[in-house]
């Protein structure tokens, strides 16, 4: 089976590629990427004005299975990746039962083996149940299978225990994500805290939950010398003590999501439950820290945090409502729109926080298109505006944050393995 | 009408007063003092809203709003059901959205929400084609109350803008004093809050009020106070030292309305605590206005549910 691309503006930061170049893949692999390929393929996909990336790695992603069928699952989910540009994705283990035994994995493994269109990946617990009490069989979770861990939705609050999982983590090389917050600050908080909270009548959540959390966390990082990701940095305090870190020489990583560049807190005046996130959207000021952490390489990756629900959860109170935006269909063209268009990240440089990036994170062989690479490629045009639509989604959950937001870039193709799994 | 009004109603839902502008609270000022004066006539009733169904829809336990509503409804001729939601088993049973719906479908024309979420109006607005009046919700909004008190005060002073008006007690969690805050401050009168530190909710001066702990201060030049009720008995106030404590610091008595303007008006939303948030002297006294509002606030109400009926798609 062979896929030729002819034509396209092939960016691939991995290889310092940046221009126009035809992209052979033969049986799912790369095979030749260089001008004028003149060979027979099974499929010809002319990109002529179009962008050809390696595939999104997105490691931020809720596939709700097992356990939340209602919202999503590994086919309905990589459904969605596959109309987003995803070609890989992180699972995380939030799931009923949480992902905290070579059991679930491997139940786990079995339905993405049978159902997934595109890479999943999988993210362990760090603790049972992610209730922060008790440690998982680290060992026995990276023995099946699971690339990193991390209690996504909770932090641990004993240091103790933390130390011990990332002691425990640089023993087994896996990479600890960390979700930084501190629930005896946040509380029973929905949206920031401040005048939003204040206008809204709303309960707050300070700032301090999330930054002194990621701060703890780079000190223990520091101290026992894992990897740690801070996941879903939102505010301007929690860049800057990463940035410093960084300086520091702490192998500590970062991303944030699209919601934290192109979203604030005013956007939900209107009591809009698709834009109760958390952490929550932040002040304007805080949306311009993240843009400038993404610029100076302070946050390293960008990832959707997709976390979808049913209308159930979301057409409710606000205070009643779940926390959590759909993103896998809008993440590309939400950072094109408030990262590229505004001159923020160059193309090659948005390319490399959210494919090249998030694989080299998670150590895993994809996010490039050397020759030899799995052909897992995202063609885009560039300049195509869209409106986001509450009909149409390809996830089971239909609350982004982004409905009714005219978006720029629009994904053409999706190609996974060297075969097409999405066309527009 | 006594007057005859160029400016028009678009409005379909009364959500909050942040969302309207002065020429609309103008509006509904003005209508309010016509029909303030029917309710000094014999006969107290008009057909304004004859054949139109009023559905009080509360989630709340609340008297005196849910029958200022009512009576001001059926002064304008309108028909009246009153709907006790047990908002305890309300995650239980059916949907804020369904019920609306329902009472939508029963061919209802306007729904008069209280409920104690913030932003449950604004939900509720959004998913029915009949018009939402806001009765309070949560910490977020009373419009109604607001327009009362401003209403109150224009008849006593004959202004609002320049006019100064402090707010004294729990605004953090005070929908009365947000509203107020955005209809006053829509005037160019000049807000003063007033509250011990951990009852001033965060970024409040960004809505262009003065904030004080001090009594003495905030009564110093104030043509106006409005007196919030305390309610002791709720979560967040457990780190509060204790209510003969705040009425010795916050408390408005005689001793402390002699230090004050000659005239200054006392209002309160009601019902009042006596001797927690204000003395019986001042609540009975010569300056309290706090039964005048509640017949102002039939007006007002009157006026609300006259114009969204009215509102202009």
């Amino acid at each position: 089976m062979k896929l030729l691309i002819k034509n396209g503006h092939v960016i691939d930061p991995g290889n310092k590629i940046d221009e126009i170049m035809d992209i052979l893949a033969e049986d799912g692999k790369i095979s030749k990427v260089t001008r004028g390929i003149d060979v027979k393929a099974d499929t010809v996909i002319d990109a002529a004005d179009k962008i050809v990336m390696p595939g999104i790695v997105d490691m931020h992603v809720h596939l709700r299975e097992p356990g939340r069928e209602d919202k999503e699952t590994v086919f309905s989910g990589t459904k969605a990746a596959a109309k987003g540009g995803v070609t890989s994705v992180l699972a995380m283990p939030n799931t009923l039962p949480s992902i905290d035994s070579a059991g679930v994995i491997k139940m786990l493994s079995d339905i993405i083996k049978k159902t997934a269109n595109v890479g999943v990946f999988i993210c362990g617990a760090i603790t049972m149940e992610r209730t922060g009490k008790k440690l998982t069989d680290i060992a026995a979770l990276k023995k099946q299978g699971v690339i990193a861990i991390s209690d996504d939705g909770n932090s641990i609050d004993s240091d103790e225990l933390m130390w011990q999982a990332l002691k425990e983590a640089k023993k087994e090389k896996l990479l600890v994500i960390c979700h930084s917050e501190d629930k005896s600050l946040s509380g029973k908080g929905v949206v920031n805290l401040g005048i939003t909270s204040t206008r809204l009548g709303l309960r707050g959540i300070p700032k301090e939950s999330e930054y002194k959390r990621v701060a703890r966390d780079i000190m223990l990082a520091e101290k026992s010398g894992a990897n740690v990701h801070i996941a879903h940095v939102s505010c301007g305090e929690s860049v800057e003590i990463i940035r410093k870190a960084k300086k520091k020489g702490v192998k500590v990583t970062a991303e944030t999501a699209p919601h934290y560049f192109g979203l604030n807190e005013e956007d939900l005046l209107d009591y809009n439950t698709n834009m109760k996130v958390n952490p929550p959207l932040r002040t304007k000021d805080d949306v311009l820290a993240v843009r400038e952490g993404l610029k100076d390489s302070t946050i390293d990756v960008i990832a959707s945090d997709h976390a979808p629900h049913t209308e159930n959860e979301k057409e409710i109170e606000f205070e009643h409502a779940e926390f959590g935006s759909t993103g896998l269909e809008t993440e590309l063209a939400v950072s094109v729109t408030e990262l590229v268009s505004r001159g923020v990240l160059t193309w090659s440089e948005l390319v490399k926080k959210i494919s090249l990036n998030p694989a080299n994170v998670l150590r895993i062989d994809k996010g490039t298109l050397g020759p030899g690479k799995d052909a897992d490629i995202a063609i885009i045009s560039a300049d195509k505006e869209w409106v986001v639509n509450k009909v149409g989604f390809a996830s089971k959950s239909k609350n982004s944050a982004f409905i009714g937001r005219k978006l720029k870039g629009a994904v053409e193709y999706t190609i996974y393995k060297g075969k097409v799994i999405y066309k527009a | 009408m006594t007057k005859k009004k160029t400016a028009k109603w678009f409005h379909k839902d009364l959500l909050g007063l942040e969302y309207l502008s002065k020429e609309d609270i103008e509006l509904l000022l003005d209508t309010a003092e016509s029909f303030r004066e029917i309710l000094n006539r014999k006969i107290k009733k008009v057909p304004a809203l004859r054949g139109k169904t009023v559905v009080n829809l509360f989630y709340e336990p609340s008297t005196r709003t849910r029958v200022s509503f009512e009576v001001a409804a059926k002064r304008l001729s309108a028909d009246v059901i009153n709907i006790a939601v047990e908002s305890s088993s309300v995650r239980k049973g059916e949907t804020l959205n369904d019920t609306g719906k329902n009472i939508e479908a029963l061919k209802a024309d306007i729904i008069v929400v209280r409920h104690n979420c913030s932003g449950a109006a604004n939900m509720l607005g959004r998913n029915v084609n009949i018009s939402v009046i806001n009765a309070g919700d949560g910490w977020h909004e009373h419009p109604t109350q607001a327009l009362l008190d401003m209403f109150t005060l224009r008849k006593k002073t004959g202004r609002l803008e320049g006019l100064n008006v402090s707010i004294v007690g729990d605004i953090a969690h005070s929908r009365v004093a947000r509203s107020n805050i955005w209809g006053l401050t829509k005037f160019g009168a000049k807000v003063t809050v007033c509250a011990p530190d951990i009852l001033i909710p965060p970024g409040i001066e960004k809505m262009n009020v003065k904030i004080t702990g001090n009594i003495d201060e905030a009564l110093g030049e104030a043509d106006a106070i409005n007196v919030l009720r305390m309610q002791f008995e709720r979560d967040d106030m457990k780190a509060f030292p204790s209510q003969l404590e705040y009425f010795k610091k916050f408390g408005i008595t005689e001793e402390r309305l002699k230090k004050a303007k000659k005239g200054i008006i006392v209002m309160h939303p009601g019902p009042i605590n006596r001797g927690v948030e204000i003395s019986s002297e001042v609540a009975d006294g010569a300056n309290s206005v706090i039964l005048e509002q509640v017949t102002n606030g039939i007006a007002v109400r009157m006026a609300v549910l006259f114009w969204v009926s009215q509102a202009k798609p």
